[in-house]
């Protein structure tokens, strides 16, 4: 980078505010996502928004793609540096402004770790409902990004749920607020649009979140059935009876094993886990718990258990969302993919995926979100052997395809980012891309804001549909056409 | 008039003669006469008729039922009606996935009377269900009493198809209710007002009906005292599904809860509440109350004007008080049902110039406390008054967003916030 921007942003954030030294530029390089890696120039810890917009203006000004990040635990390379780019961490943003408990509101700034806020309020008997499994670390900033899920969005809603006001930077430095504490401020719903655009609008430097007042009662049960399809028609059987569960897990048995030797959940060995949480007022919660247990035995289930305890519920949960990292003990390399289908094709879909695991010698562990129909396929391999990461890297796409002749989604939670945007062009047509790139468009003609993300062919800003021109960052090798 | 001849011949070769008739005197939009009304087959002819109106400079109106085409400011110009009386269909309700694919024209009656079919609704009250269709209460942002337990469509949408000006069709979301490849764009045309497309067909999460349902009401002296008993509530852990004050100029506040659960859930949901509110007379009451909010559009005449708000629970009596004073000092009649989520439906009436006095003044009083006031309908000598009021530093960016998807500025010009 040019000296002289170099000591402009330096004199932004001050020194202890950017990181330019190759070694402590490698923990940049990459997130959640460590198969692509590349290293940014420099990375900007700025302190407010004023800072914020001042790197972002001076970005703008020179041209300089940029990438926000929060705590790096995305899955999809959504934070992965730009070639020639800088990254502007929004990890010392990380005050909570505002508490306000009778309107249920929260305003953060966004480096707030996700459970943070339920710390705060929990003394209230409130929380934030989205709760992905790394909720201990990753940050709203990046919630908000990528639209976050977790195992209680099947009741509770996502991120964008919860999401009521934002301030944004956008990637000319100017500042925009949009949404707002109360309901429906006059406009478009561009907050609506924000959150889960991965970062390629601006960059949000203040949340306003909705809290949830905790449920009377949370009940947990798990049940054991032969296989993933036992378990997968006692779902339906539950969502056939009206019940909406806060959650609906399901393992099956190479994942539970995996949990086990990781964390000791105390799961029963068996071919398909099932994990159901009901909540709400004690009465109602007993009632439906017993339907749960009739269907779970209508349906085959030789074990059911009710978490007696908060402690015992506690491990139960540990158990699901130590799952990925579990696989760590059963496998040396591992792809976590993140497909959704229509719940009901679960078992063509799952025996498709047994059927190319065997074809292919490739294990395939699954962690499914089995109330909304969320696959998480572990796609476990070796690197040291030849072939092998190639093959699994092609069985995951393999997956994510079944998932969209299922009449699905290549992801529900974890986005798009680097990792799956050649498949956008599968899950969308032409025009559908099309109409989304000039939403981009009016947030970032130029392109600067994580540019390489999402979509498979970046698209000059005033470009006519159909014409092709090459972008710079096609010709500078950084992109390419899928 | 227009020089239209070919216009219209071109879009006779597409609709066939059949779906293209002259506008009359019903089809006006807030005094402004259209000169035709195309009802296409469905959403290739509805793309190809926009389109073409787009190259000609033909002004756009997307129409569903026609039931809120008041609603925002008068548009600029409106030539062409483009209804979706004709794209009625339930594409597909795939009941065992708790998801609808639906096309914009479908009544709203006959979609929640086919869900229940198999025990399931889409959770949302709307206003005039018998003739409202889906394209219309997506654009018109339109929420009832389910908002507070289930959200408002923006958080029921997954997917949508809509036609753009230069007539593309454009899909985004898809048909799982669990889904974030790509933008949001349903949630970009809910409450768009038919600005930026025209929406073709929706695909919507489900719910399923309730077991049971019980509705209880309560009166309170004060506007603080109703106030209290709404934040109380929504402080504890009922698991209410609705929650609304009604209140009219002159009486005391009433508010209505209603639980949806298990015959059990009930019993216990039921002396909670009572436990809740102490001294106050809880009485069980029909679920006619929740049709409160539409009752608010009875016998409307030149003298009424109906409006949105929007404001925080906490404001729930300063804005009641407001609302009071401007009876008292500008002699204005008023009525109001307040749901808990802070969304409300205000009733105003008395002379026009009156009226502009006291709306002015009550959205500045809402406004400076974090809320908003869209006026929805209106005496004819108050057309040019501003619907929406200050619509923030969000302005310019809407604005590029309607220039890059509607650069001719051919659907609804001048309808929406900032003379978009």
């Amino acid at each position: 980078m040019d000296a002289r921007i170099f000591q402009e942003l330096r004199s932004i954030v001050g020194a202890h505010g950017l990181v330019s030294s190759p070694e402590e530029l490698h923990t940049y390089e990459c997130d959640g996502l460590t198969n692509f890696r590349v290293m940014p120039l420099a990375v900007l810890l700025p302190s407010d928004t004023k800072q914020v917009q001042a790197i972002v203006r001076v970005c703008h000004r020179e041209r300089i793609p940029f990438v926000a990040r929060g705590s790096g635990t995305g899955l999809s390379g959504g934070a992965l540096p730009v070639e020639n780019g800088v990254v502007i961490s929004l990890a010392r943003m990380n005050r909570i402004l505002e508490v306000d408990l009778p309107n249920a509101r929260v305003i953060v700034e966004p480096g707030v770790i996700n459970l943070d806020v339920t710390g705060r309020v929990q003394p209230h008997a409130y929380f934030y409902a989205p709760d992905p499994s790394s909720q201990s670390v990753c940050s709203i900033g990046g919630n908000v990004a990528e639209n976050s899920g977790g195992a209680h969005c099947l009741k509770y809603g996502f991120t964008t749920t919860h999401v009521l006001g934002l301030e944004v930077v956008l990637p000319d430095g100017s500042l925009v607020h949009l949404g707002g504490k109360a309901l429906d401020m006059p406009g478009y719903d561009l907050m609506g649009v924000f959150v889960g655009s991965e970062g390629t609008l601006g960059i949000a430097t203040k949340v306003t979140l909705r809290i949830v007042k905790r449920p009377e009662c949370i009940r947990t049960l798990l049940a054991a059935f032969d296989g993933t399809n036992e378990a997968g028609a006692a779902v339906s059987d539950i969502i056939a009876a009206g019940m909406l569960p806060a959650a609906v897990e399901m393992m099956d048995n190479l994942a539970i094993q995996a949990a086990e030797a990781a964390v000791h959940p105390n799961y029963p060995d068996c071919g398909g886990l099932l994990l159901v949480e009901l909540d709400g007022p004690v009465a109602e919660v007993e009632s439906l718990m017993r339907d749960v247990d009739e269907i779970c035995r209508k349906n085959g289930a030789w074990e059911v258990r009710l978490a007696q305890t908060d402690a015992e519920r506690m491990l139960v949960w540990k158990g699901r969302k130590a799952a990925f990292a579990a696989m760590g003990r059963i496998s040396p390399n591992y792809i976590v993919q993140d497909g959704v289908i229509p719940r009901t094709a679960l078992p063509q879909v799952m025996s498709e995926i047994t059927r190319l695991s065997q074809e292919t010698g490739i294990r395939v562990a699954n962690v499914f979100h089995a109330g909304d129909g969320n696959l998480h396929p572990l796609v476990l391999y070796d690197r040291r052997i030849a072939g092998q990461e190639q093959a699994a890297e092609s069985l995951s796409y393999r997956i994510l395809e079944l998932c969209l002749e299922a009449g699905g989604s290549i992801t529900g939670e974890h986005g798009v980012g680097e990792e799956k945007k050649r498949m956008m062009s599968k899950m969308f047509s032409e025009p559908d891309l099309e109409t989304m790139q000039r939403v981009r468009c009016a947030f970032d003609p130029l392109q600067l804001s994580n540019p390489t993300k999402v979509f498979p062919t970046p698209r000059l800003c005033g470009e006519k549909p159909g014409e092709y021109v090459a972008h710079p960052l096609e010709n500078a090798g950084i992109a390419e056409r899928y | 008039m227009l020089k239209t001849s070919s216009f219209e011949e071109n879009l006779r070769a597409i609709l066939g003669s059949q779906n293209l008739r002259i506008a009359s005197a019903s089809d006006a939009v807030s005094g402004v006469f259209p000169q035709f009304v195309a009802e296409p087959d469905d959403e290739n002819q509805l793309a190809a008729a926009l389109s073409m109106a787009n190259e000609a400079g033909i002004a756009v109106v997307p129409r569903g039922g026609g039931t809120k085409l008041d609603w925002g400011n008068p548009p600029k110009k409106a030539e062409l009606i483009l209804s979706t009386a004709r794209l009625n269909r339930i594409v597909e309700h795939a009941w065992a996935d708790l998801t609808v694919t639906v096309e914009a024209g479908c009544i709203l009656q006959s979609l929640q009377n086919t869900l229940a079919q198999h025990g399931q609704r889409l959770a949302f009250d709307t206003l005039w269900p018998e003739r409202a269709t889906i394209g219309g209460a997506l654009s018109t942002n339109d929420s009832g009493a389910l908002r507070l337990r289930f959200g408002a469509l923006r958080d029921l949408i997954i997917g949508v198809t809509i036609a753009l000006p230069d007539g593309t069709l454009a899909s985004s979301g898809g048909k799982v209710v669990k889904n974030v490849a790509g933008y949001d764009l349903p949630k970009l045309v809910t409450g768009a007002f038919g600005t930026l497309g025209a929406i073709t067909r929706a695909v919507f999460r489900l719910h399923p009906l309730p077991r049971a349902a019980k509705t209880f009401s309560f009166t309170a002296e004060t506007f603080t005292a109703v106030q209290q008993h709404i934040l109380a509530i929504q402080d504890s852990q009922l698991a209410h599904t609705a929650l609304q004050i009604r209140c009219v100029a002159g009486d005391v506040p009433a508010a209505d809860i209603l639980f949806e659960a298990t015959d059990a859930g009930l019993a216990a949901q039921e002396s909670q509440l009572r436990k809740l509110l102490g001294s106050a007379r809880v009485e069980r009451s029909s679920e006619n109350a929740w049709n409160a909010r539409q009752g608010l559009w009875i016998s409307t005449t030149n003298a009424t004007m109906l409006a949105k708000i929007s404001l925080l629970p906490t404001d729930i009596a300063k804005s009641l008080d407001s609302l009071k004073a401007l009876g008292d000092t500008r002699k204005v009649n008023w009525r109001i049902v307040l749901q808990a989520t802070g969304i409300g439906m205000l009733r105003l009436e008395a002379e026009p110039t009156q009226l502009v006095g006291a709306v002015e003044q009550l959205r500045t009083q809402l406004q400076s406390r974090d809320g908003a006031l869209l006026i929805l309908r209106r005496p004819q000598e108050l057309l040019s008054l501003d619907a929406w009021g200050n619509a923030g530093d969000g302005v310019p960016l809407m604005r590029a967003v309607k220039g890059q998807l509607d650069p001719k500025n051919t659907l609804n010009p001048g309808r929406f916030v900032g003379s978009i």
